[in-house]
């Protein structure tokens, strides 16, 4: 088979002289040439191309179609051509393969890439942040003259018109007395007074110790009292307590005190810091003066005047607060006691009260203004039994005395006391006037918050006395019990009202307003009429009103609405009623 | 406008009075004797109210209408004068 071989050859060289055989045309003819060979040649060669034939078919796609068909066609132009078959060996292998050279054709390599993609790493990165904070705005008020110059003829003209109303209104106002009297409450009315705590210690009142003090702290929530006898006069060694009460305090147990306070000896008043809701000051049947810390129940005592020569040899009946000299807010501690001195303690360190002013109060020195008795020879001290200080000036002070008569003191009095008690600091007279004497010792004092004249004063002999600072006799006096007056208070709101504790076991309220001759209510605290001893309004919660009695009960009344709510015209009657003086 | 300050003046000079405001129909104040922000609740308030009462007169004879407001409180009287387009405001103690 050599033209098999030759074939081959084809094939190859093919491959390697058309190597960019692309056109149609230029295929067509190679197929023409190979045609007619084959025709001429014989049935190998024919064979050879017939079976090359489908290959081209398959493979050569349209190009190689189109040579096979020229092919044809020019073996149909030569019919008549004579073809003695002849042995020739056709010399030229002119049967071109063209599957491969359109393979090839096909298979040319050509590189074809796309250009390397160029890559740059370059930092992309936000650098900076910025908070910004975004909110709505509360919707802003309507804001005034937005409207500023729109106003303009009809504006004049609406106010043409209604000026004349208005101003008739106005004056039919002013001069009207339709609404004089006319009072409407639409708040909730507390109609009668109620009892809202019963508090007590149980180991002080079966000692049979009695409440001889009780005081509000600053804030109002805290009531203490004070365990002491009142009735012996007896030098006593019974141990004794202060309690105090948190009344604000959720589960609060009126048997269990949030503080308890034990103290040597009986304590006879007490009185909280003004400003530190804590701190509390009380005075001892012994004549010390302490200052104790109610929230710290383990180590209560801050400060103590001691057993010295400069503190009182009788019991101390009240205690009170006072700014101090230079530092406004440094407090001192005002005593009085049955020994006939007023003495101010200011605390210093290591907890000691120091005495920083005294007073002495001696028969001799009491102005006499009244018809007093003639004053026994040589110096008495005078006993001091209740003290209040003036709201309207912080010197004036007035004292109730054993002698029954009230004093007129001041703080910047200057005369040297006539006494032969030892002290540290020199003792002043303080009396500046004398009011005329109560049937027995008073007991209790009070200034109105809402006069600078008006006090009152209460006794053994069961009167109260409404006295002006300006003459020695009583505006007024009331009967109010057949025993003992043990406490009389102004209320702190009203400027009409104050209270009165009795010994027959009642606190009685008094509303000059309503009736200057008797109580406009009166509240049994004890049943069995043991006296009441003491009472104190509470400031903050103005209707609240505490009460303590020789059962060893602190009762904390809630008033009726018509003492707490001050009336109209009001502080006018109080005037009136000053004004009373010497007519 | 003087004439409308003068007016305001010779209201707010009257005894006991202690502002005088005028408001317009949507219950913005234009002119007032008081502070701000006292002036805009007065005004916003007692624009609904009027408002209020003289719906409350209409309906109950739409022949009538409301002619002036006077509201009595413990501390003072309120007077508003309603008109179609403004509300004159006055505040009065009148008991001092």
């Amino acid at each position: 088979m050599p033209q098999a071989g030759s074939l081959c050859v084809w094939r190859i060289q093919n491959c390697l002289t058309f190597p960019a055989f692309r056109s149609g045309g230029a295929g067509a003819k190679v197929a023409s040439d190979c045609a007619g060979a084959g025709v001429g040649g014989g049935g190998g060669a024919v064979s050879t191309v017939t079976r090359a034939q489908p290959w081209q078919l398959c493979r050569a796609g349209s190009a190689g179609a189109e040579a096979l068909a020229s092919g044809g066609a020019a073996n149909t132009e030569r019919p008549e051509r004579p073809g003695p078959l002849q042995d020739e060996t056709l010399g030229v292998a002119s049967v071109p393969s063209q599957w491969r050279g359109v393979q090839g054709i096909r298979g040319e390599t050509k590189s074809c890439q796309t250009a390397s993609t160029a890559t740059a790493e370059a930092p992309a990165q936000t650098r900076k942040h910025v908070d910004a904070e975004v909110q709505t705005e509360a919707p802003e008020p309507v804001s005034l003259q937005p409207v500023p110059q729109c106003d303009g003829p009809r504006l004049v003209a609406f106010l043409r018109r209604v000026e004349a109303m208005v101003t008739r209104e106005l004056n039919k106002n002013w001069q009207s007395h339709a609404f004089d009297g006319f009072e409407v409450n639409w708040s909730e009315q507390q109609q009668t007074v109620t009892c809202l705590h019963t508090l007590g210690y149980p180991p002080a009142q079966g000692q049979g110790l009695h409440v001889t003090g009780v005081s509000w702290n600053t804030t109002g929530s805290v009531v203490a009292c004070a365990y002491g006898r009142l009735d012996d006069g007896d030098w006593s060694t019974l141990k004794s307590f202060v309690c105090a009460w948190n009344l604000d305090r959720r589960g609060l147990n009126p048997q269990q005190p949030s503080a308890v306070v034990e103290v040597p000896s009986a304590v006879m008043c007490l009185a909280f810091h003004p400003t530190q809701p804590s701190h509390v000051a009380g005075g001892l049947y012994n004549g010390e003066v302490l200052v104790w810390d109610v929230s710290h129940p383990e180590d209560p005592l801050l400060w103590r005047t001691g057993l010295t020569d400069d503190a009182h040899t009788d019991p101390v009946y009240q205690v009170v607060w006072l700014p101090g000299p230079q530092h406004g807010h440094r407090f001192q501690v005002l005593s009085v006691a049955a020994d006939g001195k007023v003495l101010l303690w200011l605390a210093v360190g290591a907890g000691r009260l120091q005495l920083s002013a005294g007073f002495a109060l001696a028969v001799q020195q009491l102005p006499r203004s009244t018809k007093l008795k003639k004053p026994p020879r040589g110096e008495t001290e005078v006993g001091a039994t209740a003290v209040a200080f003036s709201s309207f000036d912080p010197s004036l002070f007035v004292l109730g005395t054993e002698g029954g008569f009230p004093l007129k003191c001041s703080l910047a009095a200057e005369e040297p006391a006539l006494t032969r008690m030892p002290s540290s600091v020199p003792l002043r007279a303080p009396a500046q006037f004398t009011f005329s004497p109560h049937g027995g010792p008073v007991y209790s004092v009070s200034c109105s918050p809402f006069h600078r004249n008006l006090f009152l004063s209460a006794g053994t002999d069961g009167h109260v006395h409404l006295y002006s600072m300006l003459q020695a006799q009583p505006l007024t006096s009331l009967q109010l019990s057949h025993k003992y007056l043990f406490a009389v208070r102004w209320s702190p709101v009203r400027p009409l009202v104050f209270a009165a504790a009795s010994g027959e076991g009642d606190v009685q309220l008094f509303d000059l307003q309503k009736s200057s001759q008797k109580p406009t209510v009166s509240i049994k605290q004890t049943q069995d009429e043991s006296p009441v001893y003491c009472l104190e309004f509470n400031r903050q919660q103005t209707q609240l009103l505490a009460a303590g009695d020789a059962k060893g009960v602190v009762k904390v009344w809630q008033l009726s609405s018509e003492f707490t709510e001050q009336g109209p015209r009001e502080t006018e009657d109080l005037d009136q009623l000053a004004a009373e003086v010497a007519t | 406008m003087a004439e409308v300050e003068e007016t305001l003046k010779r209201i707010q000079s009257h005894k006991g009075v202690i502002g005088t405001m005028v408001v317009n129909a949507e219950g913005i104040p234009i002119r007032t004797t008081l502070d701000n922000s006292t002036t805009v609740q007065y005004a916003g308030l007692l624009h609904q109210l009027t408002m209020k009462a003289k719906s409350t007169v209409r309906d109950i004879d739409p022949q009538n209408d409301l002619t002036f407001l006077r509201i009595r409180s413990k501390k003072h009287e309120i007077m508003v004068a309603p008109d179609k387009e403004y509300l004159l405001i006055a505040i009065q103690n009148p008991c001092e």
